[in-house]
């Protein structure tokens, strides 16, 4: 499904750096409210993109751990009162449901569309039981479930220690933004391992892969636990940035869109889902403030459209013109007689 | 026999109603090279596929000894991290990957990272690799393909190596090389070559196993087991040159 | 007794319910192995092709059992001509291009009727038993889905046609090399698939008031009864349809819907992973 091979370059430190500034200096040209979101949904979409683009894990579930980091937050910060411990939590147990239902897929040698269906269930699961949980019954500790209308007015993060410092607004868009240069740091670590590239070869052959000796199983249970608390994380920092958790962060419609992201943004990369994320998602916020086109209309439209004209995406197609673009310029350099030590351009950098 | 290399004690694979391996007994020492040979359907590939765990769907019974390890109902990849190489039948490699890439995974797993680096220069030299080891695997013609394979399967350096019709598909000339590899690594690895090639078999003149029906049929050196009245009659039309 | 008889009929209701949901995708996925996320609002699209023509005056019946089949049978073969003909073989991207048309039919649905419920009546009036009142339209869908799996049954078993469509299935180059066009065969298969799905919308329509986003709650049961199901078209929906419909009819009346639904939804997973290859991959193997 995506290039040759294992799919990360070096890091181009600076084109990272600069990347980085322009996002934490954005709160000086515009209101943090909106890129606060777009980050999170960012993050969510590089977690299924780690886990769809380079292992070749897809999941149509993945709001599930999204879902499942948005809740535990709500729920622990009640019962806690302080947020260092929801923030872990929001992302332990994600990971831990993840490696269960994991293993019992990937040991069981679930793939490809049933392992689809499989996450998908996971979800409408998680969904209906939300949906019901109204009334007083329902409750973990000191938080009511709350059913159809969610959690509100939880605890909403501090700084670690002092209950009473709120981190919100601007200090809170930093908060998120380091999270999402942390996940991608991490991912990028992740590829670049030994652990990575045998993902990309499970990818690509997983019969071969356990010939040679690697446990298959174990290694698709790992990554996709580690998505999922990435996907936890984002959810956590969801809840935060709505002051509310609905049932609706286990919808089809969430899992839905952020597969959308991916695909649209370029599988096989890390920054296209970041990109997908951030571009449909500011589309959908723009959308949704007026009517006469519908959001579902046009989002269903770039959909189809992507798939049909370019199944792989936005980013590689950019990667591809951008390589043709570095060694046509290296030809013409050559052609001219000037000598350079020019490092050509091999594999995405992103 | 315990310092035998494989050993299987009375195998027997069922799939519904069909007995695809019928009570074998087989044993192979270290280092040995053996050539198993028998008509479509005598169970030489699910025989294969017992030794390294990978018969799933069906009922097995017995006893598989990788060096008196008992491995019955052990996961493939359990199995072949006892130090065994697998080339299938059907040419399994990661196709969207150089065949630089394929090799450094298999020599990954049991060398630390510079030591993979260094396998992967050694197995490319080795087998001849430079003019295509920077290609995907996918791009490549058979032949290079099937070398590409071999060498996946020698990078973690095994001490047993199982060859699932390694000649298939393959010129003269690349099967003239292929013997000399084989030769090579059984140097200091036990093989076991299935195939149907008779020219190539008899290249490589090693002891011959003879499947039929599921069971042994005949097992002895390849001149006499060549010769031998009834390996003809079960092998009426094959390429017997 | 009466409440036996009760749950006996919820029993059968909801069998015969998710068998006629899932029709449609059973035939485009068993046949062709296509995945065809937008089912759900093509259901949807009978529903509202039924009530519209009912309010415009035409018989209830007429609309839900010959108009919107046509109907959404139409719709169903400009999709495949446009959309998913370039996509066979290629599983994933005909999920996410399916799903796409999904949102996109929502979406233009909403756009042209609205986002408010629209509802036609009930044509066929409640009755008694015992102590209990019953839906008397459930009968007639309990009734219409078995005549439908049957009239299936019989097409694909002992019709030349049938013959052709299940060759087409087993391998569509075996097919081309009698003759028959393979390209054409899934175009049908597809419009077909696709008229069978209008038609459970049509007759679903007078149960509750339709929207625009109905289509959710058919997908997921569509979709978990026919994976499950396997590969054989009828017997693969038939026995999932049966093991769930009574898996989730008896939880809920033990306890409460939300709990029956994730009951069948739970089983469901387990099902999967026992049998990857669906009930009919394992039993059945060689059922229609």
């Amino acid at each position: 499904m995506t290039g040759s091979g294992f799919g990360v370059g070096r890091l181009r430190w600076h084109w990272f750096a600069a990347f980085a500034a322009a996002l934490l200096l954005l709160p000086l040209v515009s209101e943090t409210n909106t890129p606060t979101l777009l980050a999170i949904w960012a993050l969510f979409a590089l977690s299924l993109g780690l886990m769809w683009g380079y292992a070749g894990l897809l999941s149509f579930g993945h709001a599930a751990y999204f879902g499942l980091g948005a809740y535990t937050y709500a729920i622990a910060s009640f019962n806690i009162g302080e947020s260092t411990a929801p923030l872990l939590l929001a992302l332990l147990v994600p990971a831990l449901v993840a490696a269960i239902i994991g293993a019992m897929m990937f040991y069981g040698r679930i793939s490809d569309v049933y392992l689809g269906v499989m996450t998908l269930v996971v979800t409408l699961i998680l969904n209906r039981f939300m949906n019901a949980t109204a009334g007083d019954a329902y409750r973990i500790g000191n938080a009511r479930l709350g059913g159809f209308n969610g959690i509100p007015a939880f605890p909403t993060l501090n700084v670690p220690g002092d209950p009473g410092e709120q981190i919100y607004g601007t200090p809170y868009y930093y908060v998120v933004v380091i999270c999402l240069l942390g996940a991608y740091l991490l991912a990028r670590w992740i590829l670049a391992s030994s652990f990575g590239r045998a993902l990309v070869g499970i990818r690509e052959n997983e019969l071969r892969m356990e010939l040679i000796g690697y446990d298959v199983p174990a290694l698709k249970t790992l990554i996709f636990s580690v998505s999922a608390a990435m996907a936890g994380l984002a959810g956590c920092l969801f809840a935060n940035w709505a002051e509310i958790v609905t049932p609706s962060v286990f919808s089809l419609g969430q899992s839905a869109e952020v597969i959308i992201w991916v695909i649209v943004g370029g599988l096989g990369t890390l920054i296209g889902p970041m990109l997908g994320a951030a571009v449909l998602g500011s589309l959908k916020i723009a959308l949704g403030s007026q009517t006469t086109v519908d959001n579902s209309l046009v989002l269903g439209a770039i959909l189809i459209l992507v798939v049909l004209l370019i199944p792989r995406g936005f980013a590689p197609a950019l990667v591809a013109w951008r390589r043709r673009f570095a060694s046509a310029q290296a030809h013409r350099r050559q052609a001219r007689g000037t000598r350079r030590r020019h490092v050509v351009i091999r594999d995405a950098d992103a | 026999m315990s310092d035998a290399a494989v050993e299987t004690r009375e195998l027997s694979v069922r799939y519904g109603g069909v007995l695809a391996v019928n009570n074998v007994s087989f044993a192979l020492r270290d280092r040995e090279l053996r050539c198993l040979i028998g008509p479509n359907g005598a169970g030489k590939s699910t025989f294969f596929k017992s030794v390294t765990g990978q018969v799933r769907g069906g009922q097995a019974s017995g006893r598989v000894l990788i060096r008196g390890q008992d491995v019955f109902g052990w996961p493939t990849h359990r199995i072949v991290r006892l130090g065994i190489g697998v080339k299938t039948q059907v040419p399994s490699v990661m196709s969207g990957l150089t065949v630089e890439e394929n090799l450094w995974l298999s020599a990954r797993r049991t060398l630390g990272r510079q030591g993979a680096d260094a396998a992967v220069d050694e197995v490319v030299a080795e087998l001849g690799l430079e003019g295509f080891a920077r290609r995907q695997v996918g791009e490549l013609a058979h032949g290079q393909r099937q070398l590409a394979e071999i060498g996946v399967v020698l990078a973690n350096k095994p001490w047993l190596v199982l060859l699932d019709e390694p000649a298939a598909g393959i010129t003269s000339q690349e099967t003239e090389r292929l013997v000399a590899i084989i030769r090579r690594i059984n140097r200091t690895a036990a093989l076991i070559v299935v195939d149907h090639d008779m020219h190539f078999v008899r290249m490589l003149d090693a002891t011959i196993t003879v499947f039929h029906q599921g069971s042994i049929l005949v097992e002895g050196r390849t001149a006499d087991v060549l010769a031998d009245a009834r390996v003809r009659e079960v092998y009426l039309g094959s390429r017997a040159r | 007794m009466d409440y036996a008889a009760v749950v006996v009929l919820e029993i059968l209701y909801m069998i015969a319910f998710l068998a006629l949901i899932s029709a449609g995708l059973a035939v485009v996925f068993g046949m062709m192995r296509v995945i065809n996320l937008a089912h759900g609002e093509l259901v949807m699209l009978g529903g509202y092709a039924t009530i519209a023509s009912s309010k415009a005056g035409i018989n209830i019946y007429v609309a839900m059992l010959i108009i919107a089949p046509i109907a959404v049978g139409l719709i169903g073969l400009v999709v495949e001509r446009l959309i998913v003909r370039f996509l066979y073989g290629r599983m994933i991207d005909t999920m996410l291009a399916t799903w796409g048309l999904s949102l996109l039919l929502i979406g233009l649905v909403t756009l042209i009727f609205g986002n408010s419920a629209v509802s036609v009546p009930a044509p066929i009036p409640g009755y008694q038993v015992g102590r209990y009142q019953m839906g008397g339209y459930n009968l007639f869908i309990i009734a219409t889905s078995a005549i439908l799996m049957f009239s299936m049954w019989l097409v694909l078993r002992y019709t030349r046609v049938g013959l052709i469509a299940r060759g087409a299935m087993q391998g569509a180059d075996v097919v081309a090399a009698l003759g028959h066009n393979p390209k054409t065969i899934y175009m049908v298969t597809f419009t077909v698939g696709a008229a069978l799905s209008g038609l459970a919308g049509g007759i679903l329509a007078p149960l509750t008031g339709l929207l625009p986003s109905v289509g959710g709650s058919y997908i997921a049961k569509a979709f978990i009864t026919v994976i499950t199901g396997g590969a054989a078209v009828i017997a693969g929906t038939l026995s999932t349809a049966v093991v769930f419909g009574t898996v989730n009819q008896l939880v809920s009346f033990a306890s409460t819907p939300v709990i029956g639904e994730i009951a069948m939804l739970a089983l469901a997973m387990v099902l999967l992973r026992l049998m990857p290859q669906g009930v009919t991959g394992r039993f059945f193997r060689s059922s229609t």
